[in-house]
């Protein structure tokens, strides 16, 4: 049986992290030819408040589409680390944004922590491109999919206008993934 | 050259099929969690030339599909369990009048509206018997996107063999889940279009079974003219009383499917051949308890999967052959225990059956699967 690789992006509903499964998932599997499932919350609950996209990753077929072990995970907000920074497995990874999550959620992962929603703002100028800041550095810290991989998937999905807007988006959020994993 | 790839949700998957298969008519009223179906046929039947309709409600829905099938147009409405509770008068009506049409229900809980956003598997009885009157039936449950796919085409193809309404039944979960699809090239699939008629307007008669059990439909609009009901009736189209008649028109119409269930059955097995426990799972489903059989089997216990891909007409001979080699089926469903009592009645005792039902809005996940397994056994 192929080992699952197990995502989980939560954040605010609006803030683009269903987006940001998507294009992993498509990164994952369009483009590098793996298996790959990716769901959401969905409906009242995905409406305002907490909001989460999942995506399993495999060389093998994949049964159960649901998480069962996480071994990432993104909260961008402190509802969304409340509710969904759980499940993550021992030994596994949390990303929290810096500046919008106060208390850490307990267990047995690393923590690290990016000003991810201050990079999208400051640094690239548009907080809209946040989600593509925490993807690059969730690909960054997982090794999910390549660099390469992810920077195709997300130039896919926007409008050409967009482009360099998004492709900057994503190298920063590459370059302080990896920063932050040293 | 390379195939068309891509990341699509089940809904999306399905009209991509509809598509595929032919289909040039939608008719619909949009519901939670079906409605990316129709989102996305409105986009595509324009493009093909097609038509998409939404009408007032769905029982208004069920009614375009059947007037548009009769003109020769291959039709589908894609609701969820509420919407097929009010189109069963005409799914009834589609029976009778041997209409071929498609029905989509992705499966959210209830009765009632329920939960409109979480899975269930509670209308796979309703498939079967949720029209009034004897009448055949065909269910397809897909469990995966581009299973969702090819399914929706099948249904298409059976639709138009068999002349009746068939079901596709998948629940919320990969309804709304995405994988990655591979496009079927042109001609690569088999798609079937309905037999014409091979008489002339003024010989033909629309319920004809000397040729077959499976009369010719002509198209309105084509010169053919042609009466259509729900009443009984003769060959012609017409109502009948005539015992006889009335008798034949109601058992072909059942015969049609029962004798042909060597075409319409579809199934998959996975570690059944030395199993001494069945998982006998179906949709979303199936796809925890195929997780469950890899963990058992690395613990030494011998379980397998067995997966229907058509629900109904229900697979009998395989039920009955499983029943003989296990100790135990059990039969995991997002209800509180609907196809486990078909597998009761087919495995006659010869084994046991147990049922885990779950309705709280949250799949039956592999490890609630593997801890009923090792209670049964």
């Amino acid at each position: 049986m192929a080992e699952r690789y197990e995502i989980r992006f939560s954040g605010a509903g609006g803030q683009g992290l269903i987006t940001a499964g998507i294009i992993l998932a498509e990164a994952a599997t369009i483009i590098e030819g793996k298996h790959a499932v990716q769901s959401q919350s969905y409906g009242p609950e995905a409406r305002g408040g907490a909001s989460k996209s999942e995506v399993i990753i495999s060389d093998g077929p994949i049964d159960y589409p649901k998480a069962t072990v996480v071994d990432a995970c993104l909260a961008m907000t402190q509802e969304a680390a409340d509710k969904y920074a759980n499940g993550i497995k021992e030994g596994g990874l949390l990303l929290l944004d810096e500046d919008f999550v106060q208390r850490t959620p307990e267990g047995n992962f690393k923590v690290l922590r990016l000003p991810i929603m201050r990079l999208a703002k400051e640094d690239i100028g548009r907080e809209i491109v946040a989600n593509v800041v925490a993807l690059g550095a969730m690909i960054a810290l997982t090794d999910a999919v390549s660099r390469e991989a992810g920077e195709k998937a997300v130039l896919a999905k926007v409008p050409e206008a967009f482009k360099e807007l998004n492709q900057k988006a994503f190298s920063l959020g590459f370059d302080k993934g990896k920063e932050a994993m040293n | 050259m390379a195939k068309k790839v891509a990341l699509l949700q089940g809904n999306d998957a399905c009209a991509q099929g509809a598509v595929y298969a032919g289909c040039t008519f939608f008719g619909g009223y949009p519901i939670t969690p079906s409605t990316e179906v129709a989102e996305v046929l409105s986009g595509e039947l324009p493009k093909v030339g097609g038509k998409f309709i939404q009408m007032e409600d769905e029982i208004a829905a069920m009614a375009s599909v059947i007037g548009a099938s009769l003109t020769g147009a291959k039709a589908l409405t894609a609701t969820s369990g509420p919407g097929v509770s009010l189109k069963q008068e005409l799914i009834g009506y589609a029976c009778i009048a041997e209409t071929p049409c498609v029905i989509i229900n992705v499966m959210r809980g209830g009765p009632s509206t329920g939960m409109p956003t979480g899975p269930g598997q509670s209308d796979v009885m309703q498939a079967k018997w949720g029209t009034h009157g004897d009448h055949a039936a065909i269910a397809l449950v897909p469990a995966s996107c581009q299973e969702i796919y090819e399914e929706t085409i099948r249904a298409f193809n059976l639709a138009e063999k068999y002349r009746m309404p068939v079901q596709v039944l998948y629940d919320e979960i990969v309804g709304h889940m995405r994988e990655r699809v591979e496009f079927a090239e042109p001609g690569e699939l088999e798609v079937i279009d309905r037999e014409a008629p091979s008489v002339s307007p003024e010989e033909y008669k629309p319920y004809d079974d000397t040729k077959g059990q499976i009369p010719p439909l002509a198209s309105y609009g084509s010169g053919y003219k042609f009466h259509v009901t729900g009443l009984n009736k003769a060959a012609d189209g017409f109502p009948t009383t005539k015992a006889e008649l009335v008798d034949a028109e109601e058992r072909r119409q059942i015969d049609k499917v029962d004798d042909n269930v060597a075409d319409i059955e579809k199934f998959e097995t996975y570690m059944t051949e030395d199993a001494e426990v069945i998982i006998w799972a179906y949709g979303s489903t199936s796809r925890s308890a195929r997780y469950a059989v890899n963990d058992l089997r690395k613990e030494g216990i011998k379980a397998g999967l067995f997966r229907p891909i058509t629900l109904w007409p229900f697979p009998e001979k395989q039920t009955a052959e499983l029943a003989k080699q296990a100790k135990a089926i059990i039969v995991p469903e997002l209800n509180l225990g609907q196809m486990v009592i078909e597998v009761e009645r087919v495995a006659k005792g010869d084994c046991k059956v147990a049922a885990i039902g779950r309705v709280d809005g949250e799949p039956i996940n592999p490890g609630q699967i593997a801890g009923k397994v090792k209670e049964v056994l």
